[in-house]
């Protein structure tokens, strides 16, 4: 079921109506029901494998509770008679057996991951090496890819690391666990929530506040604009740009850096619009995953502000735990003594930056395109790291710069087109093709070619520029008018405001959006994640 | 609170009402091109009743000319038909038409049992867009719907039309709140010759049996016309091109099903010299369809049959029906003669 799917819609608001009907202690009920119902009704044999993922996040988090209250009760009934050394030890004996419960649970969960989305790329490359040998290669495997499945695993993931790190207790109730996991709006492409942040929401007995309901509805229709409006208009040039990348190079691929981050934009925020103004109207408030990217002076920051809770999954769980781990610790000691301490301190620093941005490629998909992606990324903070001191000492000999508008302004034009370049891997889904389309920019810059046709030679006609620009520009708009208060929550306190709005939006997505026959542009991209 | 309320209610009826318009504006007219798609809508405008009402695809509405049974016969009638229409939409057109008239005959031309399924999204369009809502319509909607078709879209066809917004023609505006008639009585009038120059047979099948639904609408169809008291005639167009081929094997299994059932069904094809069809002259497409002469002498040919076998009176000299045929006479006079276009 497509977001942008008539059924969808009818769905959404069948939830919606149910959810307020039936008494507040039911309410969850009605979501897992209803989550289940969606699921399955992509495919009843994807239900098996997020059924998987919570089978074994349940039994794997009910065993690591077990042992963990097990651990505090035998701490607490010996306080008196454990010296302090005594609890220590005993406790990192402990802790020892619940990394090894976590270490099988994370197994089963990433296993499946691992299997079903990498299974395929994994074999491909053997048999690359294979055939650079002349061996007989292996039988590329077909598998069924979940929807979803990304997110819900690494979900599920953080959850367990949670509870082994005693930042949640488990639930016990298997269903409302099963609530955790499966919960519908955000299933296909995130935001990736924390139990700790969502357990008292969806669990929780929400009343009907119709204040609420408006602001989540408006941020749905938001949603429903950016998407059809300007990601999926924008989509019908961005695919004769790809699938004729030999004809359209030059100047062509610059102007596909810059559709496609109009694209992205609106198909990734415009889904999450949905997905959390959809969560909102039921009074339950998912994880914030966009905080205007685009406006971003660095990397660094660009990745606080897009994918949020992606970036911080990754930090959390991977970034974190790798850069101060006990092995990490070791080699940081011995590289210190023999290297000196600057290598030493970046060691581990840039160890655990390459292997978490090696990971967060991955995650994106199974393709080397993802994984230079990732690594590029990966490349950009790093140099922006070493290259601190020199804009230090820039900053130093220009001190106006750093509170210029029009410096900013290039700062932020920098990342957007830095960020947009290395974006450009993931239209060719093609290495050596995207370079040679890159480098194409440096011989072929001809932009008058542009306004002498070329603006319209790829599907995209005035007509749909307008769209494009113009939806744009309402993006810009809105997100000018929000920076304080967000333009729903705004719109939601004045009821007349709200619908008006509402129903102009509606207009406009009726009209110039790119939806229906003709259009297949409909599947949201972070959903192939 | 009250003052909420009727500022919502304004909103939500500029809204209502700006969204009409827009739907009016992109929905296809089919008045200067294709004109096909215009064929259905325009039944609704018949004031007078029909003794016989002709229902099927492309070669009904290009075959009988109601002017010239009028004329010839003084039979009343009308052609219920459009592109590519299928079995089922003929079907469903068949009860709304029965619900709104009650005459004498029911002709369906069965070239499209050969249909087992839906097919085509804008022939789809052109039969269901016209007709007016009705349980017949929703029926036949969710019979011929493809795979990437939703109702709602009909229901609404803002839904579908709306990326016309873009290629919106003068033809829009003109006839934005009202259509012109492009019909005579159904009939979709040809008059340019393009003679046959060959008679290339079908391509062989692999399998020859027709699909066992259309048999089911044909079971449909005659229980509907007893029902109602309505003699049910299957036809076959005379018109034979291989594209759109009438084989042998077809032809014997609807014999067989009209005669296991004592359903009339007649098969112009054989009969062509018989109705005196002259394929360097009769056609304006190669032999595909009949061209206004052809349909004349066709239709000159069946009311003959309609008006002695099944005893479909002369209502020539009822003054209403006089006056309201006289003018559509003169009007497919004028069209034939070239005075119109």
């Amino acid at each position: 079921m497509q977001f942008t799917s008539f059924s969808f819609i009818l769905f959404a608001a069948l939830t919606l109506i149910v959810y307020y009907l039936v008494p507040r202690r039911s309410q969850w009920k009605v979501l897992l029901l209803f989550s289940l119902f969606f699921y399955a009704f992509a495919g009843a044999e994807y239900l098996f494998f997020i059924l998987y993922t919570w089978f074994v996040t349940f039994l794997t988090g009910h065993i690591l509770q077990h042992f963990a209250d097990r651990e505090d009760a035998y701490v607490e009934e010996n306080r008196a008679t454990l010296s302090k050394e005594e609890r220590k030890a005993y406790r990192a004996k402990e802790k020892k057996k619940r990394r090894r419960i976590l270490t099988v649970g994370l197994v089963l969960g990433f296993g499946m991951l691992a299997v079903l989305k990498y299974t395929a790329f994994a074999v491909g490359n053997i048999n690359g090496i294979l055939s650079a040998f002349d061996a007989k290669t292996l039988t590329v495997p077909s598998l069924l890819l979940p929807l979803g499945i990304s997110f819900y695993t690494f979900q599920s993931m953080g959850y367990l690391i949670d509870v082994y790190r005693k930042k949640v207790r488990a639930e016990k109730n298997p269903a409302k666990l099963m609530l955790f996991v499966t919960f519908f709006p955000q299933l296909l492409q995130g935001p990736i929530s924390r139990f700790g942040d969502l357990q008292e929401q969806l669990m929780g007995q929400h009343a009907f506040d119709g204040e609420t309901v408006r602001a989540g509805l408006f941020r749905v229709v938001w949603g429903y604009f950016k998407k059809l409006i300007v990601a999926d208009t924008a989509m019908i040039g961005i695919k004769t740009l790809i699938e004729q990348s030999d004809k359209f190079d030059g100047i062509y691929v610059f102007l596909l850096i810059l559709l496609y981050s109009a694209q992205i934009y609106g198909d990734f925020t415009g889904g999450i619009d949905i997905t959390i103004g959809l969560s909102e109207a039921m009074g339950i408030r998912l994880a914030e995953n966009f905080n205007r990217p685009f406006s971003s002076r660095s990397t660094k920051e660009y990745w606080n502000r897009w994918h949020i809770t992606m970036g911080t999954w990754f930090t959390d769980y991977v970034f974190y735990p790798l850069s101060v781990s006990r092995g990490m610790q070791k080699i940081t000691f011995g590289a210190t003594k023999r290297l000196g301490r600057g290598f030493g301190m970046r060691l581990p620093v840039y160890t655990a930056t390459i292997a978490t941005w090696f990971f967060t490629g991955l995650w994106h998909g199974a393709g080397w395109n993802f994984i230079v992606w990732g690594l590029l990324n990966c490349l950009v903070i790093l140099v922006s790291r070493e290259c601190e001191p020199l804009y230090r000492r820039f900053y130093k000999k220009f001190p106006s710069l750093s509170d210029s508008r029009i410096w900013h302004a290039w700062q932020a034009t920098r990342t957007f087109l830095l960020m947009g370049l290395i974006r450009s891997l993931d239209c060719y889904r093609d290495v050596p093709k995207t370079f040679r389309l890159w480098g194409s920019m440096l011989t072929k810059w001809n932009v008058g070619e542009l306004f002498t046709g070329g603006l319209t030679s790829f599907g995209l006609g005035i007509p749909e520029w307008c769209v494009i620009l113009g939806g744009i520009a309402v993006i810009n708009l809105f997100d000018r008018l929000g920076r304080e208060t967000p333009v729903h929550r705004r719109a939601a306190k004045r009821p007349v405001m709200w619908f008006a709005t509402v129903c102009a939006l509606l207009v406009l997505i009726l009209i110039f959006g790119a939806y229906g026959i003709g259009y297949d542009a409909s599947q949201f991209i972070y959903q192939q994640f | 609170m009250k003052k909420t309320l009727i500022l919502c209610t304004c909103i939500l009826l500029v809204t209502v009402l700006c969204l009409g318009f827009v739907q009016m504006l992109v929905t296809p007219k089919y008045m200067t091109d294709t004109l096909d798609g215009a064929l259905i809508g325009e039944y609704y405008r018949e004031k007078t009743p029909h003794d016989v009402v002709f229902i099927g695809d492309c070669e009904v509405y290009e075959c009988f000319t109601p002017p010239t049974l009028w004329q010839e016969y003084g039979i009343t009638s009308y052609v219920r038909g459009s592109a590519q229409q299928l079995i089922w939409q003929s079907y469903y057109l068949m009860e709304e038409t029965l619900k709104r008239e009650n005459p004498k005959a029911v002709v369906f031309n069965v070239l499209s049992i050969k249909y087992g399924e839906p097919q085509n999204e804008a022939y789809n369009r052109m039969t269901l867009d016209g007709m007016k809502w009705s349980g017949s319509k929703l029926r036949s909607i969710y019979a011929s719907k493809t795979e990437e078709e939703s109702v709602i879209s009909y229901v609404f066809p803002l839904l579908r039309y709306h990326s016309r917004w873009s290629d919106l023609t003068k033809e829009d505006w003109k006839y934005l709140f009202h259509r012109d008639t492009v019909s005579h009585n159904g009939y979709l009038m040809q008059t340019g010759v393009k003679p046959k120059t060959s008679n290339i047979p079908g391509r062989p099948l692999v399998d020859y049996t027709l699909p066992e639904i259309g048999f089911e609408y044909l079971e449909k169809m005659r229980l509907l016309c007893e029902e109602n008291g309505t003699e049910l005639i299957l036809i076959k167009a005379p018109t034979n091109d291989w594209k759109y081929y009438w084989y042998d094997e077809w032809d014997a299994q609807i014999t067989a099903w009209a005669n296991e059932k004592g359903v009339d069904y007649y098969n112009f094809i054989p009969l062509a010299a018989e109705i005196g069809l002259d394929w360097s002259t009769d056609t304006y497409d190669g032999g595909v369809h009949l061209n206004v002469f052809g349909a004349e002498k066709l239709t000159s040919y069946f009311g003959k049959i309609l008006a002695e076998k099944y005893g479909i009176s002369d209502r020539r000299g009822d003054v209403e029906l006089d006056t309201v045929w006289a003018d559509k006479v003169a009007i497919y006079q004028k069209e034939r003669n070239g005075e119109t276009q």
